[in-house]
């Protein structure tokens, strides 16, 4: 297993997970992985289904409890102070729509209440703005386009400007051009300010595109990592899809 | 303890509730067609009987009393299952939102939802039937808050449940108060009731309140210190109802049923 301890620049780490596991009884989803995102990083967590994303991305958003390890956000333990450390994370993910019964506005001034968003009306308009979802202000969420509801679902994840934002196949619905503006939007949030992004997807150019390193997850294990656009050729492959198809079906080929 | 945040939860509801006629309805229809039936049942039997005994207060007055309590549990409860059916957990439950802000919120929507009941219960009965709370004088405060803590009690325990055993389990709370109302004796002393039944009446909150209404009623007075005994079982209730809902949701955390709650069981 490989892990990145070091910061170019020495920033502290947005999130630090050391020796994570979890296991459902005999079953080991997520085996002692460890790794760091520092500020302004998008970091791609990638593999098969199953390979334990979800099952990480779950224990970094304090709805799983870990077997063992521990998770710092900002140097805030989540396991002690769990509130302190949420209150500097966010998340969009493809499972977790926004209640359908209330209108985009209704849900951002909910969840922009539980983030407790200073000058809440002000942050909501810029996002509607920034989305493109004026139109949709009072519409309720579940009669959205799948590609709406994800725009309103990040629009909720950028609600309390996080500085570990967590997204979960962000861009699984979208049409090319909604998924292009997405890329952007994500990436103009990890250039400004101080947030860094862990984001999964199984759209391999998407991430060649958007991640600066990459995550390849395997039975609950880091098997690899890397930069997506020099990853494949040092593992004698064309590219990063080949190397995902790879870590799918020989991981063993790849570990040692 | 962040008040926000339990804003953020009852603003939810309100929400809801404000766009949504099949949800303001329920909040007082269902009492008040109660309180319309026995309102007739005490007309009727007033009729026939001697007179002397006034049963629209008497019955009437268990009826609405005992509707309020299973409107106290219901707002708390409903106010949960919304989370449930829009599989809104994941949402709320991966903020800083904390459990207790949580449940916090949930109780104030369903004392504000059982308000509505208890008004719209107290006017027909009264507009309707000449009833009035008036008989059971300074005792009604009393009488009112334990059923308020019990209703609550028994919400934050029923969400409890469904929280550990899954969406399809919602029907083990909609009888809950039906269940509990031969204890309780909502109509008839306990002492109407064989032994082991009264032994678990006492252990019942509600049934003090019920015991004492029928005493101010029948000799004028009823013992404060019996009362007591009810205010605090209520509160011993209240508070275990909330221990068992934090241990529940451990577990779901423990074992990924918060995130994955659809699948019911993970464990």
């Amino acid at each position: 297993m490989t892990t990145d301890r070091a910061q170019p620049g020495g920033a502290p780490a947005v999130l630090s997970v050391r020796s994570l596991c979890k296991r459902y009884g005999d079953k080991v989803a997520v085996d002692d992985i460890s790794f760091e995102v520092h500020p302004n990083e998008i970091v791609g967590l990638l593999g098969p289904n199953g390979a334990g994303k979800t099952t990480t991305i779950n224990m970094l958003l304090g709805v799983l409890e870990p077997t063992s390890g521990e998770i710092r956000i900002e140097g805030v333990d989540l396991a002690q102070a769990r509130s302190r450390a949420l209150a500097r994370t966010n998340f969009a993910a493809v499972y977790a729509p926004l209640p359908g019964n209330l209108t985009v506005y209704q849900n951002l001034k909910v969840f922009g209440l539980i983030y407790s968003v200073p000058r809440l009306a002000e942050r909501i308009e810029e996002l509607l703005e920034r989305f493109d979802l004026r139109r949709f202000r009072d519409v309720r969420c579940g009669v959205l386009s799948s590609g709406e509801q994800t725009r309103v679902a990040l629009a909720k994840a950028m609600l309390n400007r996080p500085h570990l934002l967590l997204l979960d196949e962000p861009t699984a619905s979208l049409d090319p051009a909604t998924a292009r503006e997405i890329r952007a939007t994500i990436r103009e949030f990890a250039a400004s300010g101080s947030g860094a992004v862990l984001w999964t997807s199984h759209n391999m150019h998407e991430v060649e595109e958007v991640c600066g390193r990459v995550l390849f997850l395997a039975r609950g294990r880091i098997l690899l990592q890397g930069d997506p656009r020099t990853l494949p050729a040092e593992h004698g492959l064309a590219s990063l899809e080949d190397l995902f198809v790879t870590v799918a079906r020989e991981p063993l080929s790849l570990e040692g | 303890m962040s008040l926000k945040r339990i804003a953020g939860v009852v603003l939810r509801q309100f929400y809801l509730l404000r766009s949504s006629p099949t949800r303001i309805l329920p909040l007082f229809a269902w009492v008040v067609f109660d309180i319309v039936l026995w309102g007739f049942i005490s007309r009727y039997l007033q009729s026939v009987m001697p007179p002397g005994f006034n049963f629209a207060t008497t019955l009437l007055g268990a009826v609405l009393m005992w509707d309020f309590f299973g409107r106290v549990m219901q707002g708390v409860t409903v106010a949960f299952l919304e989370d449930v059916w829009s599989r809104n957990f994941l949402n709320f439950f991966a903020t800083p939102l904390t459990i207790g802000e949580y449940v916090g919120g949930l109780v104030i929507v369903g004392i504000g939802t059982s308000l509505v009941g208890l008004l719209a219960m107290l006017t027909v009965a009264a507009l309707g039937f000449g009833f009035t709370v008036l008989g059971y004088g300074l005792m009604l405060i009393p009488f009112l808050l334990i059923l308020f803590l019990c209703g609550i009690a028994l919400g934050i325990f029923a969400s409890a449940v469904v929280l550990r055993l899954g969406p399809a389990s919602e029907w083990f709370v909609w009888p809950i108060p039906a269940v509990l109302s031969p204890f309780v004796g909502v109509f008839y002393p306990l002492s109407t009731l064989p032994e082991w039944m009264q032994l678990l009446a006492y252990l019942l909150p509600p049934s003090y309140v019920f015991e004492g209404m029928r005493a101010v009623l029948g000799v004028g007075e009823f013992a404060g210190s019996t009362l007591l005994i009810g205010a605090g079982l209520a509160l011993l209730y209240t508070v275990l109802a909330g221990v068992f809902f934090a241990r529940v949701y451990r577990h779901a955390v423990r074992t990924g049923l918060i995130a994955r709650y659809s699948a019911e069981s993970l464990s």
